[in-house]
C-alpha cells in the first residue's frame, strides 16, 4: 500500500536509484492515510540501502558524526513510510549549526556523544552501531528517560537536545543544511512556502501541491548571516 | 566621558508600540522629539518566512538589547530564583509590533471597574483576598476616542459589535460602545474557522472574528495581508502589519520634528536637585551621551520601565526615580495566557497558512459577561481559535498518549496528524496581588554591570479557577466541532511575558500608584510613563491597542498642557 507509488514499489525504486538518488525522485504522498502497514517491519530493508552522500564535516569529528547519524536515524527513521532524518541530513544541519547558532552547545555534543558511547559499550557490551535494532532502541530509551549513567547532568537533557535539533534539521528550511529535498516537509504534508495564500487554499479539503522552495529561493529576502546558520 | 547633546523638548525612551505612537501627536503639536531606540530599523527584506530564524532563534539578524537583560524570576520571596533563556520582546524601531500577533482589542467596560462592578453585583467579599486591584481612574468611555484614533491612524481590521449602543451580532455583542465601525472589515475566515464558528453558534454562544492591526484590504497605500503563515513572531513581507515603524513614526518624521536615534541603550534618567528630570543618558558602542530634554516619556517595555526607574536613583529619589512611595514594581502581573486546550480532529484542518489574528473568538465566558453567582472566581477568559501552524512546531506536537516521542510509531503518528491539531489561546483576567512584584536582582547583572529585574510572582486561585472554567468550555467547543481528543495545557509561570502589566500603575491615589490619571508621575511632574506598566488590570485580551490608546492620550495631554508640565 504505502510501498506502492505510481505502480512501482518504493523498494524497487530504491534499489534502482540508490538511496541518495531516491530521495530526489520519489514522490511522497503529502499525508499517508490511516491504516498503513506497520513501518517497523520494513525498516531493516531500507537501512541496507546505500546511505546518502556525507558532506564535509565542519565541527564534529568523524566518530561523533557516525554516532549522531545513527541516533538521528533512530529518532526519525527511514522506513516503509518514506525517508527520515538521514535523508533530510539532520546530522549535517547539526554539524553546521554547531559552528554558528548552536555554537554554545558544541561541548554538550562532544561530552554527550562520548558519554552515550561509553554508556552503550559498558551496558550493552558493544558499540551502538553494532547492536541489534531492538538493543539500540532499549539503549536510546535509557538515555531518553534519564536512566543512562555517565552524562554531565541527566541523560534526558542530552536526548532532548538531540531530538530538538533533529526536528529542526528535518523540518526547518533547507537553507540551513537539513530538510534535504524537502523530505521533512513532505513527510508532514506541509505544502511549503507560499508568499500569497488564497481563500481557496485555506478551505477544508484543499489539495495543495508542494512548492519545494526555500524561503531564500525568493530574492525578496536578505539571507541570514553565515555565522547564524 | 559623556557627550552632551543639544537639548530638545521631549525625549522618548523606546520607539515600540507605545513610544512609536506617542511621537505623532507630539510632533503634530509642534513639539521637538528625540526618540531613543535600542534596536534598529528593519525592513520587509528582513522578514523571510523562516521558522528557524524567527521562531526558534529569536531574530539573530536584529539588535537585541532585551536579550542581555532577561529578568530573573521566583514564585515567592522564599523560593529559588531562576532565569529564562530569552526575553520574549524585541528591540527595533516599532519594537515587538514587528513580530507580534497584532490582535488589537479594546478592553471591555468591566475591565476598568473591576472593584466597583464586582462589589455592586456580588458584594465586596468577592474581590480575591490579597489583591491590590483598584478601579481605573476612568472608564472605557474616556479611552474610546483614543482607541478610535489609533484604529484609524494605524489601521485595524475587525467587525464592530456595538456602535453607539446598537448591537450587531456579527461582532462581539459584549464589547463597549464604539462611535463608528472599524476602518477595515475583519480578516477573512478559513474552512476550519467556519466550522468552529458554526459549532459555537450551535452551542448558543456568540462567535465573532477578532480585531487585528493588519490590513484586510489595501489601506494607506499598503498591501492587504497575504496569509502566508509566518506572521507569528515574524515580520510582514508586504508591510500589511501596521506597527508604528510603518505608520506613526514615519509621519512624525515627515514633520521634521522627530529625530530617531537607533542603537541607543538608555542607562539612566537624569534629575536635578529638586528631583525633576533633565534628560536621559544612553550608551551607543561604548560611547556615552546625555540627551537633555524638558520632558521624559519612558516608553520601553514593562520590565525595562520598572528597571530604569529603579536604577535612576538620586538624592531626591534614593529608592529609584518616582519611588518615594515604594510603588515602583508593585501591582505587577503577567497575563494568564497559558492553560489553553489542544484538540485532535479526525481530519486535516488545513491550518498550514493564515496567522494568529485570523480566527474566531467567543467572549461569553470573559469578564463579567455571565453570572458569577454560582462560581468561586471573578472575571473570565476569551476563547480564541486561529489558523497558525509551521512545520518544526507541528512536528513537535504532543501525541495524546497515542505514540511515543520518536521512532517509526511516532513518525507514522505525525504523518497522519500534523495537520489535525489545534490549540486554543485563552487569555484570562489576571489581578495584581500584594505579594506579586518586581525589584532589582541582588545578583544577576547585564553586561554593563547593572542589575537585571527580578520578578517575584505567581498566579493565584482566581486565575486558576478561571483556567479550569474556560478549559472546560473550550473542550466542549472543540468536541462540538468534531474533535476526538482534547488536552488541557498547564498555566505556566509569571516569568518574562509578552503581556506584562503594572509596576508603574496609573491611578489618582499617589500612595498606591506611580503615575496619575494622565500617565505622569505623581512625584516627578515632567516624567511620563507609557506602556502596559501603567495598566492595573489585564482584561481577557491582548494589551497593545490599549497601550497605544493610553500613549496617544498621555502625549495629547502633554501637548495641551505643555506649560503646566514643564513649568
Amino acid at each position: 500500500m504505502a510501498d506502492d507509488t505510481r505502480g512501482v514499489s518504493r523498494r524497487d525504486l530504491l534499489k534502482r536509484a540508490g538511496w541518495a538518488g531516491a530521495a530526489l525522485t520519489i514522490p511522497l504522498t503529502p499525508a499517508i492515510p490511516a491504516g498503513v502497514a506497520d513501518a517497523t517491519a520494513a525498516a531493516p530493508d531500507l537501512e541496507q540501502q546505500t546511505p546518502p552522500r556525507r558532506e564535509p564535516l565542519e565541527n564534529l569529528t568523524a566518530e561523533e558524526m557516525d554516532l549522531l547519524e545513527l541516533i538521528c536515524a533512530k529518532l526519525i527513521p527511514s522506513d516503509a513510510n518514506g525517508p527520515g532524518a538521514r535523508e533530510a541530513r539532520a546530522a549535517h544541519y547539526i554539524d553546521r549549526a554547531l559552528g554558528g547558532a548552536l555554537r554554545e552547545q558544541r561541548d554538550a555534543y562532544r561530552s554527550g556523544l562520548a558519554a552515550f558511547d561509553r554508556y552503550v559499550r559498558s551496558s550493552r557490551r558493544d558499540a551502538f552501531a553494532n547492536l541489534s535494532p531492538r538493543d539500540q532502541d532499549s539503549a536510546l530509551i535509557d538515555v531518553e528517560i534519564g536512566a543512562a549513567t555517565g552524562f554531565a547532568g541527566s541523560s534526558t537533557q542530552f536526548f532532548n537536545m538531540v531530538r530538538t535539533h533533529t526536528l529542526q534539521g528535518t523540518f526547518g528550511d533547507p537553507y540551513y543544511g537539513g530538510n534535504r529535498n524537502f523530505v521533512g516537509w513532505d513527510l508532514l504534508g506541509y505544502p511549503g512556502i507560499r508568499l500569497n495564500v488564497s481563500q481557496a487554499d485555506q478551505a477544508l479539503g484543499a489539495k495543495l501541491e508542494p512548492t519545494h522552495r526555500s524561503a531564500y529561493d525568493n530574492d525578496l529576502f536578505t539571507k541570514a548571516d553565515r555565522h547564524d546558520h | 566621558m559623556t557627550t552632551n547633546l543639544k537639548p530638545t523638548d521631549v525625549v522618548v525612551v523606546g520607539l515600540g508600540a507605545a513610544g512609536g505612537v506617542a511621537v505623532l501627536p507630539l510632533t503634530q503639536a509642534g513639539i521637538d522629539v528625540v526618540g531613543l531606540e535600542a534596536g534598529t530599523w528593519l525592513t520587509r527584506r528582513d522578514f523571510a518566512p523562516d521558522e528557524l530564524r524567527n521562531n526558534v532563534r529569536d531574530w539573530p539578524m536584529a539588535v537585541q538589547k532585551a536579550q542581555l537583560e532577561v529578568p530573573t524570576q521566583r514564585v515567592n520571596a522564599k523560593a529559588s530564583t531562576t532565569r529564562a533563556g530569552s526575553h520574549p520582546m524585541m528591540n527595533a524601531v516599532g519594537g515587538t509590533t514587528l513580530h507580534y500577533w497584532a490582535q488589537s482589542w479594546r478592553l471591555n467596560p468591566w475591565d476598568f471597574r473591576v472593584v466597583s462592578d464586582t462589589t455592586k453585583r456580588y458584594g465586596a467579599a468577592r474581590i480575591p483576598a490579597g489583591s491590590t486591584v483598584e478601579d481605573w481612574p476612568f472608564g472605557l468611555e474616556e479611552l474610546e476616542p483614543y482607541y478610535d484614533k489609533v484604529e484609524y491612524e494605524t489601521g485595524v481590521s475587525g467587525q464592530a459589535g456595538n456602535i453607539k449602543g446598537a448591537i450587531d451580532k456579527r461582532g462581539n455583542i459584549f464589547e463597549g460602545p464604539r462611535h463608528r465601525a472599524f476602518p477595515m472589515p475583519p480578516l477573512r475566515s478559513t474552512g476550519f474557522i467556519d466550522r468552529m464558528a458554526e459549532a459555537a453558534r450551535n452551542l448558543g454562544w456568540h462567535p465573532f472574528p477578532g480585531p487585528a492591526s493588519i490590513n484586510s484590504r489595501p489601506y494607506q497605500n499598503r498591501a492587504a495581508c497575504m496569509y502566508h503563515g509566518f506572521c507569528n513572531k515574524g515580520g510582514c513581507h508586504v508591510d500589511a502589519k501596521n506597527g508604528p515603524h510603518l505608520t506613526t513614526i514615519p509621519r512624525a518624521q515627515q514633520s521634521g520634528r522627530l529625530q530617531v536615534v537607533t542603537r541607543a541603550h538608555a542607562t539612566r534618567i537624569n534629575t536635578d536637585d529638586k528631583g525633576r528630570v533633565t534628560g536621559v543618558t544612553y550608551v551607543t558602542d561604548k560611547a556615552e551621551f546625555f540627551q537633555p530634554a524638558k520632558v521624559v516619556l519612558l516608553a520601553s517595555y514593562t520590565y525595562e520601565n520598572i528597571r530604569l526607574l529603579l536604577l535612576s536613583t538620586s538624592t531626591a529619589h534614593p529608592k529609584g526615580l518616582s519611588n518615594n512611595q515604594g510603588q515602583v514594581g508593585r501591582h505587577y502581573l503577567s497575563h494568564a495566557q497559558g492553560g489553553g486546550v489542544t484538540a485532535l480532529f479526525p481530519f486535516n484542518l488545513n491550518s498550514w497558512y493564515g496567522l494568529p489574528a485570523q480566527g474566531v473568538a467567543v467572549d461569553n465566558f470573559a469578564d463579567d459577561n455571565f453570572d458569577h453567582g454560582a462560581h468561586d472566581f471573578i472575571g473570565g477568559g476569551n476563547l480564541w481559535v486561529m489558523s497558525d501552524r509551521r512545520p518544526i512546531s507541528a512536528a513537535g506536537m504532543g501525541t495524546f498518549g497515542k505514540a511515543p516521542a520518536w521512532g517509526p510509531a511516532w513518525k507514522k503518528f505525525v504523518m497522519e496528524n500534523a495537520d489535525r491539531t489545534n490549540t486554543a489561546y485563552i487569555q484570562k483576567t489576571t489581578l495584581p496581588y500584594e505579594d506579586n512584584y518586581c525589584d532589582l536582582d541582588p545578583v544577576a547583572k547585564d553586561p554593563l554591570g547593572f542589575p537585571v529585574l527580578r520578578i517575584t510572582a505567581d498566579f493565584k486561585d482566581n486565575e486558576r479557577r478561571i483556567m479550569a472554567h474556560t478549559q472546560e468550555k473550550m473542550s466542549e467547543w472543540y468536541r462540538a466541532a468534531g474533535a476526538i481528543e482534547t488536552q488541557a495545557n498547564p498555566l505556566g509561570s509569571m516569568g518574562p511575558s509578552t503581556h506584562a502589566y503594572g509596576g508603574t500603575r496609573m491611578g489618582r491615589n499617589p500612595e498606591t500608584n506611580v503615575v496619575n490619571e494622565w500617565g505622569f508621575s505623581h512625584e516627578v511632574p515632567n516624567l511620563g510613563v507609557l506602556g502596559a506598566s501603567v495598566m492595573g488590570t489585564s482584561g481577557a485580551r491582548n494589551p497593545t491597542l490599549t497601550v497605544q490608546a493610553l500613549a496617544w492620550r498621555t502625549a495629547e495631554y502633554l501637548a495641551r498642557n505643555w506649560r503646566g508640565v514643564t513649568a
